[in-house]
């Protein structure tokens, strides 16, 4: 554990741990944060949605989202009221989406921590990125874990591809599996050369037009915060 | 204290959040106020004159030591827009958790605990070259630098101007720089025996409007 000012509560709105505390102030746990990127169109805000509404009931979430040039993922969010309007914030990118959840991440930090004194207490903080390319990730003083969201439909080759995104995060999802058979897309293929770029991370295939569809990556979710509970690094 | 320190201050990538603002350039461009290279020059030129000479004295009074809290009254005092004013606060909160990550001290502990959501971003700027062992001459060049250095580089995303070309604009604007810097410092110098009313209270109304017409857009890049 490391506290940068030990005992002063002057400091407790404006923690600037290079990787975030896994304490509160107050000694209780922070929320888990964990980190949703990947290129345009992949399905990142519907897949925030469908964790939102499945993990709503049994867990107090919040959601961060990063767009490129609009407020629309926010009021997406807001409008299919997957989560009371006050547990979403919206975070501005200045044309790079990148910057904001790598190299400069003080307004995304700024809006988790606010969520975070805001809905004290919160289990769940989900950081979702403005779509990006493969190289796109998050830095580790941000989010405790990351996943990395693509589609069958831009290209079975995607994986075969690699880049930092598809390399190292901690869970990759494969979205729109429904749509391989319309796009001529191999599954086997996709699930292989995700294998090669990946060893043993884990890799999801999710369908969100199916009931259920996200069951996958909630799964998932679920033994992440089950070990950050326990006190593991999640 | 080092006067590399300078350079990681004034460094674009310094972790402060700047990258997502663009200095009232996205709503200049917005309205056909900037469009070319010329352009972009006049809109630097006049903010460095104005909202830069501003944010310099604001920098440097912080920097040698002058009371934040009345310097953070007189940048409000200074910036009459709404947007502007919370476009400030926010910039200094994320300076100030960046500040004291590279350079703690106790000045900057104290400033994030009276001011916890936020001091103008040129006091906070000001405060940390200090932290950093920087002069008041040295966080006005800081200050003055970025209210023209952001600016051409939003314009380079907007309008896909040359970067070659917005640099060597940069470049013929630093002898001005280093003026506006001078006097900022050497009002600072005047605040013991005259108080803030000695620091520079230069305004572009023209900034001002339009950045207010920028807040109210739902569709941009920029944060500001």
């Amino acid at each position: 554990m490391h506290l940068d000012h030990p005992a002063t509560p002057l400091s407790l709105p404006h923690r600037h741990t290079h990787s975030a505390d896994a304490l509160r102030p107050d000694g209780s746990r922070r929320a888990l944060r964990v980190g949703l990127g990947g290129p345009v169109g992949s399905g990142k805000t519907a897949t925030v949605a469908a964790l939102c509404r499945t993990l709503r009931d049994r867990l107090s979430i919040a959601v961060v989202t990063n767009d490129i040039y609009t407020r629309e993922d926010a009021e997406f969010l807001r409008r299919e009221a997957v989560l009371p309007p006050e547990r979403i914030a919206a975070v501005e990118t200045g044309a790079c989406p990148h910057t904001a959840i790598r190299d400069d991440i003080s307004a995304n930090l700024e809006a988790v921590e606010q969520l975070e004194e805001a809905l004290h207490p919160l289990d769940l903080i989900l950081v979702e990125s403005g779509g990006d390319n493969l190289t796109a990730t998050f830095s580790r003083g941000l989010v405790d874990t990351q996943v990395f969201v693509i589609d069958v439909a831009s290209g079975d080759d995607i994986p075969r591809k690699g880049g930092p995104g598809i390399t190292t995060a901690d869970l990759l999802v494969i979205n729109k599996t429904d749509l391989a058979p319309h796009v001529g897309a191999d599954l086997g293929t996709m699930a292989a050369d995700a294998e090669k770029q990946r060893g043993p991370l884990p890799v999801a295939f999710t369908s969100l037009a199916t009931t259920d569809g996200i069951a996958p990556v909630a799964d998932w979710l679920g033994e992440c915060l089950a070990s950050w509970r326990a006190g593991a690094a999640a | 204290m080092t006067r590399a320190a300078l350079l990681v201050l004034a460094d674009g990538r310094f972790p402060a959040g700047g990258y997502a603002h663009s200095g009232g350039m996205e709503a200049a461009v917005t309205s056909r106020d900037v469009y070319d290279a010329a352009t972009l020059e006049a809109f630097c030129r006049g903010r460095l004159h104005t909202a830069g000479l501003t944010a310099a004295g604001l920098a440097a009074a912080a920097a040698a030591g002058h009371d934040p809290l009345a310097l953070d009254e007189a940048a409000d005092a200074r910036t009459p827009m709404p947007a502007l004013r919370q476009v400030a606060r926010r910039l200094g909160r994320q300076m100030l958790r960046a500040a004291r990550a590279t350079w703690p001290s106790p000045g900057l502990d104290l400033l994030a605990r009276v001011r916890p959501q936020g001091a103008h971003q040129p006091v906070v700027l000001g405060a940390a070259a200090r932290s950093a062992g920087l002069t008041p001459l040295d966080a006005a060049q800081c200050a003055a630098y970025e209210s023209v250095g952001g600016p051409a580089t939003a314009a380079v995303r907007l309008l896909g101007l040359d970067p070659l070309e917005a640099t060597a604009l940069l470049a013929r604007l630093t002898g001005e720089l280093d003026e506006v810097a001078r006097t900022a410092a050497a009002a600072a110098g005047r605040v013991p025996a005259e108080g803030v009313g000695a620091l520079p209270a230069a305004s572009a109304p023209l900034l001002d409007v339009i950045a207010e017409r920028h807040a109210a857009r739902t569709v941009r890049l920029f944060a500001s």
